[in-house]
């Protein structure tokens, strides 16, 4: 561990788990799944978002999560919550409008922020067979805004998806509204290794928002299969500060179950 | 209502919202019946080769374990499993050659351990057939509508998506706001297994913390076996009526089963056992070492109490406890594998 103040060595998972939590805004509600997001939520509640609703799909709603859990619908996920509910009632406060974020994983995503969790490969001959949509399609359907937490290559961020589990902007302005789902949701941000991406607000496309340190942007275009947009500002976002990382390390996951990956 | 798409998934465990009616007033007990049993009866009697079904509880958490084995032991083969937040449930029951097909909202993943090795390559291998695709809230109002005798549910999730392409839902057009909408069909499990902390002979159930898509699947079930950590009197579910989840008059079976959900979590009861999960995970990258965990744990046990001592006893269930009340620190050996 560094001195107070000193800048400390940090690897890509507490880089991701940093970002992210810093997105998140007292007073708003987020559904939260496995992993990764879990340990950004749970940095973001020890900081500045103390009051941040956290809402698990198996029913936990509002826990104070005191360790990292394991599974979405284990004991922890209702530890200290003002409600230990039901899946039915956290999709349907999301279905309802009541839930502001949501966050997501993917093995692909594409410039309309459509994510795939499903296979890899041909549906009913699969390369890789993965979970599936699990909550996920629900998330990127009902949540106001929802962010992605995934590795940036060329091989994820892609053209053409192998398979659309979970809805993005689906194929530009418009289709989600067209398709029926709820007006003024969609994708807000896509969070890697690499940087910040947000969505163009005329044309649904992904747009570069900031770097990570030492990368350039460059980089990003490199590992990205899609034309993203890059606007003329392009900032570097500031790295993990020591008490993000001590908390991280400390107290929110000090077995190293995520961010020792 | 205008027609608009349908899912190209294959629909199971719908039934016409009369027959499902018959069925539960002929085969749904509404008196006061001593329904406790032991597991082996209870799965010879309420399970049937090739049935499609559901388990209670969140794949890995408040799970009915002990059923799961029986149901190996028994040989159970070619059932549909509802892929509801499917996790070690369905590895385990894939490893044991009990289902061969899943309605997939969730499986073939293990949280945050990672993919399951076993599950995965019984899909890729073809092994497994993944009968529909859908998602999680998807599955709880397909219960949903069961539980209230609809044939249908009406939601705003899948459409636009591959998700919806491969489900066996319907979209059409609302005749309120004149947009698409998905109707997710009723699901009506030939059985279902959901494990509680406490229940009394009758199946007047309590479940402490999340009911997840067990108050809905608890209705939707054609028959319906409750596993329980503990046998209460009937007494103390009447002094607090506010706290039964699980009526009697849905139940078919109730077994005792203490140390029930193990290796999974039980709320405020114990912890996952992550030392378990880890032997399960590093045997279940081969076919040979998923037949060493089952000749060790399923056929090579009598019945759960010889389990739970193979596992590590009362001793690791004191320890499981102490970990859910945050007494002890996680160890997970499949995190370490990975540093």
């Amino acid at each position: 561990m560094g001195e107070e103040g000193q800048i400390m060595e940090y690897n890509t998972t507490e880089l991701l788990a940093c970002i992210a939590s810093r997105e998140l805004e007292n007073g708003t509600s987020i559904f939260v799944g496995t992993g990764l997001p879990i340990i950004a939520t749970m940095l973001a509640q020890r900081l500045h978002a103390p009051d941040l609703l956290i809402v698990f799909e198996a029913g936990g709603i509002g826990p104070k999560i005191p360790t990292i859990p394991i599974s979405v619908g284990d004991s922890r996920t209702f530890y200290k919550a003002v409600m230990a509910a039901s899946m039915d009632y956290a999709m349907g406060i999301a279905q309802a409008g009541l839930v502001d974020y949501g966050f997501l994983g993917a093995a692909q995503i594409d410039k309309y922020g459509n994510l795939n969790t499903t296979v890899i490969g041909d549906h009913d001959r699969p390369k890789v067979r993965l979970p599936g949509s699990g909550g996920a399609n629900d998330v990127g359907s009902l949540c106001t805004r929802t962010i992605t937490l995934m590795r940036h290559d060329k091989l994820r961020f892609v053209e053409k998806l192998d398979y659309l589990t979970t809805p993005g902007y689906l194929t530009g302005p418009g289709a989600r509204e067209k398709a029926g789902l709820p007006a003024e949701t969609g994708p807000y941000r896509v969070i890697t290794q690499l940087g910040v991406m947000g969505f163009h607000e005329e044309t649904k496309e992904m747009m570069l928002l900031n770097v990570h340190p030492g990368v350039t942007v460059d980089d990003v275009v490199e590992n990205t299969s899609f034309k993203l947009i890059i606007p003329e500002n392009v900032s570097t976002t500031s790295p993990p500060t020591s008490e993000e990382l001590q908390l991280l390390r400390e107290e929110i996951d000090p077995s190293g179950i995520v961010i020792g990956k | 209502m205008k027609f608009l798409a349908e899912g190209k998934g294959e629909l199971h465990g719908w039934m016409h919202p009369d027959e499902a009616r018959k069925w539960m007033r002929e085969n749904k007990s509404r008196a006061l019946i001593n329904k406790l049993t032991t597991m082996k009866e209870a799965v010879q009697h309420y399970t049937r080769d090739g049935d499609y079904f559901a388990m209670g509880g969140f794949g890995h958490i408040r799970l009915s374990m002990e059923g799961i084995y029986e149901m190996i032991r028994q040989k159970r083969r070619n059932l549909i499993m509802a892929g509801k937040t499917s996790v070690h449930d369905v590895d385990i029951l894939i490893g044991g050659g009990a289902v061969d097909r899943i309605d997939c909202a969730y499986a073939h993943g293990h949280e945050l351990r990672g993919l399951s090795p076993s599950g995965r390559r019984a899909a890729q291998s073809g092994k497994v057939k993944i009968v529909a695709e859908l998602s999680n809230a998807a599955f709880q109002w397909r219960f949903k509508a069961a539980s209230m005798g609809l044939p249908w549910f009406p939601a705003r999730i899948m459409m636009g998506t591959d998700t919806f392409e491969y489900s066996s839902s319907k979209i059409v057009e609302d005749p309120w706001t004149g947009q698409p909408i998905t109707l997710l069909p009723a699901c009506y499990p030939d059985f279902a297994f959901i494990h509680v902390h406490r229940c009394d002979k009758y199946g007047n159930c309590q479940i402490d913390g999340t009911t997840i898509e067990d108050v809905e699947l608890s209705r939707a079930a054609k028959r319906l076996i409750v596993t329980t950590e503990r046998i209460i009197d009937h007494e103390e579910i009447i002094d607090h009526p506010d706290r039964t989840v699980i009526p009697h008059f849905i139940v078919d079976a109730v077994v005792e089963s203490r140390f029930g959900s193990h290796p999974g979590n039980m709320p405020d009861l114990y912890y996952s056992d992550e030392q378990h999960m880890s032997e399960w995970l590093s045997l279940s990258r081969t076919d040979e070492g998923v037949q060493e965990y089952m000749d060790k744990y399923v056929y090579g046990v009598k019945n759960h109490e010889e389990y739970i001592e193979l596992i590590g006893g009362i001793e690791k269930m004191v320890y499981l406890s102490k970990l859910e009340h945050l007494e002890v620190p996680l160890d997970a050996p499949w995190a370490r594998r990975g540093k």
